[in-house]
């Protein structure tokens, strides 16, 4: 629309066009509603929550409306273990997933074009773990990596595990969780991006005498950054605040325990609600944080 | 962002049009959303400045059982007798006997959970959709001590007469004038027979060096730490220190941060013992049963010689119901020694109702031997009741176990 006011006359240029219009406020309507709603309304009263202070001499759960800094001061030191965790666990299975997720992005998008049946058949290979729940699919490898499955069996036979070795409840299990279950969240950007890359920029590279890794290194790489950068998001901001993967209950242990699961503990165990609102604030800022720099530094602020 | 523009100075325009378009539209965003956000801010604070704090305890909604014939029962999975095509006999037996329809919703999972689901409207004396619900005794008792559960009419109950003697005056309530127990348990110990032929006697065989890493225990404070208290001399039941229970965390902290103790969990532990991951437990014991119904003779539970604790899930009305007299109809025809026994014959939990083993010797005289269902005095010797807490210890000592199960 821009462009063809444009086109017409200089005059054009200057004017801004309609500033007002009903129809786009009454369009985002519903959208503005629902984030007020389900969004910044939960968001407060959490801010508000962790803010809270205990009531002298009340019942377990009870709490009064204060400005208590100290939450934040105490949750943070008490489960500093919990949000390392939290991050460090994360940030390995963003690492793996890519790793993972890269080549099989690059074969369907790139490789299998040619075969469109191939291509939207493996597609759905890499979405169809959705079809099944979540939870049932973490239990499923808590199952397939117990002590006496074949997994850890083979392993002990080879001598990569020793003996009095597991593999549920250890941080292995967790990270591995992790990264399966946030793998499609990986693959799917980085094939939207790869999908759409012009084959005509490698075949320059080789024309200009690149050998095929600098070719990767220099064209495809860069060219598939918005992918990489999406995708990352995609996986880290979820894992780094999941509490199944890394919960007693599924492949993780109390050694294993993140920042997540010690935010359900003491918010539906304890009910210490101060202190669950405090560590989830903590944990969206952190984020937020990390976050920001991560696109800052990766030079792509126009994605957001 | 900064590479040169195209030269043409067509196109150059456009990116400048373009671009402050881009800034009057973020401008104007970000006005508007502070606006809204100050606006809704101050409401937010201005409703939750409303809603904390503890309230004054919720009154009992009015009943009007009389005209809705229909009654909402939460419970437990696994929980109530089922035939092959999931009908619960003893439900359809009490709709046809009453005329009163049962809805029967396995929607508690843990008590923690459920209470953390519901709290809200407990505090404010709201429906909680359901008129019934079985919870264990120690979150009846914090459920009573708040004033969330309206007072039972004893009228209605007849039956309650047959409640076994052991359970009709306890701490939280005596007279059980706002609770009726379901069924009970125990927790002790349990092994797998299969890979330890030789069994276990004691708590202190789950710390041999042999099951490092293949022990499980509950995540129910009660239970695991109340076995652990039980095996160092500690009657649970008796008014115990605070320091009497903190040597019990010290020793599980131990095991736990040794890797004795890999697996803590709740009713999730079944399907550890099934996988073997879990060799030996402190575990329940119609559990045991039932696993052993499905997957062969495989696992044992005793009691341990030190003692094991005996809990109880029991009936609550919320204050919130209004079909309290239906709720009373429910609670009475299960307190039938025959329904009692029907029911136990199938969860195989410990029934609260006198009679109704007597009852049972007509079903399956098996069962009625059993001594996890039907246990007798000497038996009962060795199970104690977790003593009720003050909520300050519901806070602190709370605290401290919850710790060792984050690894604290």
């Amino acid at each position: 629309m821009a462009f063809a006011a444009f086109a017409s006359s200089d005059a054009a240029v200057t004017k801004p066009p309609r500033r007002k219009s009903t129809i786009a406020l009454v369009l985002l309507l519903p959208g503005i509603l629902y984030m007020v709603l389900f969004f910044l309304t939960p968001l407060i009263s959490l801010v508000i929550t962790s803010f809270q202070a205990e009531l002298p001499g009340g019942d377990i759960g009870d709490y009064i409306p204060g400005l208590q800094w100290q939450n934040y001061v105490d949750g943070a030191s008490e489960y500093l273990p919990h949000i390392l965790r939290a991050f460090g666990y994360a940030l390995v299975a963003t690492v793996f997933a890519l790793i993972i997720s890269y080549p099989i992005a690059y074969f369907i998008g790139v490789k299998a074009r040619r075969w469109p049946l191939l291509q939207s058949m493996m597609l759905t290979l890499v979405i169809a773990p959705f079809f099944i729940s979540f939870l049932l699919r973490t239990l499923a490898w808590k199952q397939i990596l117990s002590d006496e499955s074949p997994v850890v069996l083979a392993l002990k036979a080879v001598a990569i595990l020793p003996a009095d070795g597991h593999l549920t409840g250890t941080p292995f299990a967790v990270i591995f969780g992790l990264t399966y279950n946030f793998i499609p969240f990986m693959t799917l950007p980085l094939y939207t991006t790869l999908e759409r890359l012009d084959i005509r920029f490698l075949e320059a590279g080789s024309d200009l005498y690149a050998s095929p890794a600098t070719t990767f290194a220099k064209v495809t790489v860069p060219l598939s950054m918005p992918g990489i950068i999406s995708g990352t998001l995609l996986t880290f901001i979820p894992a780094a605040g999941d509490y199944i993967n890394a919960s007693r209950d599924f492949l993780g242990s109390s050694k294993t325990a993140m920042l997540g699961n010690a935010i359900e503990a003491n918010f539906l165990t304890l009910q210490n609600y101060p202190i669950a609102a405090a560590l989830s604030i903590i944990l969206m800022a952190v984020i937020l944080v990390l976050v920001g720099v991560y696109v800052r530094r990766s030079g792509t602020e126009d994605l957001l | 962002m900064n590479a040169p523009l195209p030269r043409d100075p067509l196109i150059q325009q456009a990116i400048a049009h373009t671009r402050s378009l881009q800034r009057a539209k973020q401008i104007a965003v970000s006005r508007r959303s502070v606006l809204a956000g100050a606006g809704l801010g101050l409401g937010a604070l201005a409703l939750a400045a409303c809603s904390t704090g503890p309230r004054p305890a919720p009154l009992a909604a009015v009943d009007s059982s009389a005209s809705d014939k229909s009654v909402v029962w939460d419970n437990w999975p696994a929980y109530i007798d089922e035939d092959d095509d999931g009908n619960y006999p003893t439900v359809i037996g009490f709709e046809e006997q009453t005329g009163i329809k049962v809805t029967y919703n396995v929607a508690v999972d843990d008590n923690n959970s459920y209470y953390g689901k519901v709290k809200d409207q407990l505090a404010l004396g709201q429906d909680i959709g359901a008129d019934a619900v079985c919870l264990t005794e120690w979150m009846v008792s914090r459920l009573i001590r708040k004033g969330y559960v309206q007072e039972l009419d004893a009228a209605n109950i007849p039956n309650k007469k047959n409640v076994l003697p052991s359970l009709a005056n306890p701490d939280f309530d005596p007279g059980r004038n706002r609770s009726l127990p379901w069924q009970g348990g125990f927790a002790g110990i349990c092994w797998n027979k299969e890979r330890l032929p030789k069994g276990l006697r004691s708590v202190d065989d789950l710390w041999k060096p042999e099951l490092k890493g293949r022990v499980g225990v509950l995540s129910e404070m009660r239970d695991t730490i109340g076995v652990i208290m039980q095996s160092q001399g500690v009657d649970v039941s008796s008014d115990w220190t605070e320091s009497q229970f903190m040597d019990a965390i010290d020793l599980f902290r131990k095991q736990v941060d040794d890797g004795q103790v890999r697996n803590i969990k709740g009713n999730a532990y079944l399907n550890d013992l099934q996988n073997e991951d879990t060799l030996a437990a402190i575990c329940w014991s119609g559990d045991i049963t039932l696993i052993n119904a499905e997957a062969g003779d495989k696992w044992e539970f005793i009691l341990p010689d030190s003692g094991g604790t005996l809990w109880n899930d029991t009936f609550v009305v919320p204050m919130g119901s209004t079909r309290k007299a239906n709720a009373e109809a429910l609670m009475n025809y299960y307190y039938e020694p025959e329904v009692a026994a029907e029911v136990a014959a199938w969860v195989n939990y410990i029934t609260p109702v006198v009679g109704a083993r007597e009852a049972m010797d007509s079903i399956d005289p098996e069962l009625a031997n059993n001594q996890l269902i039907f246990p007798d005095e000497k038996t009962l010797e060795q199970a104690h009741v977790f003593r009720t807490l003050t909520a300050e210890e519901e806070k602190t000592l709370g605290t401290e176990f919850q710790k060792v199960l984050l690894g604290i």
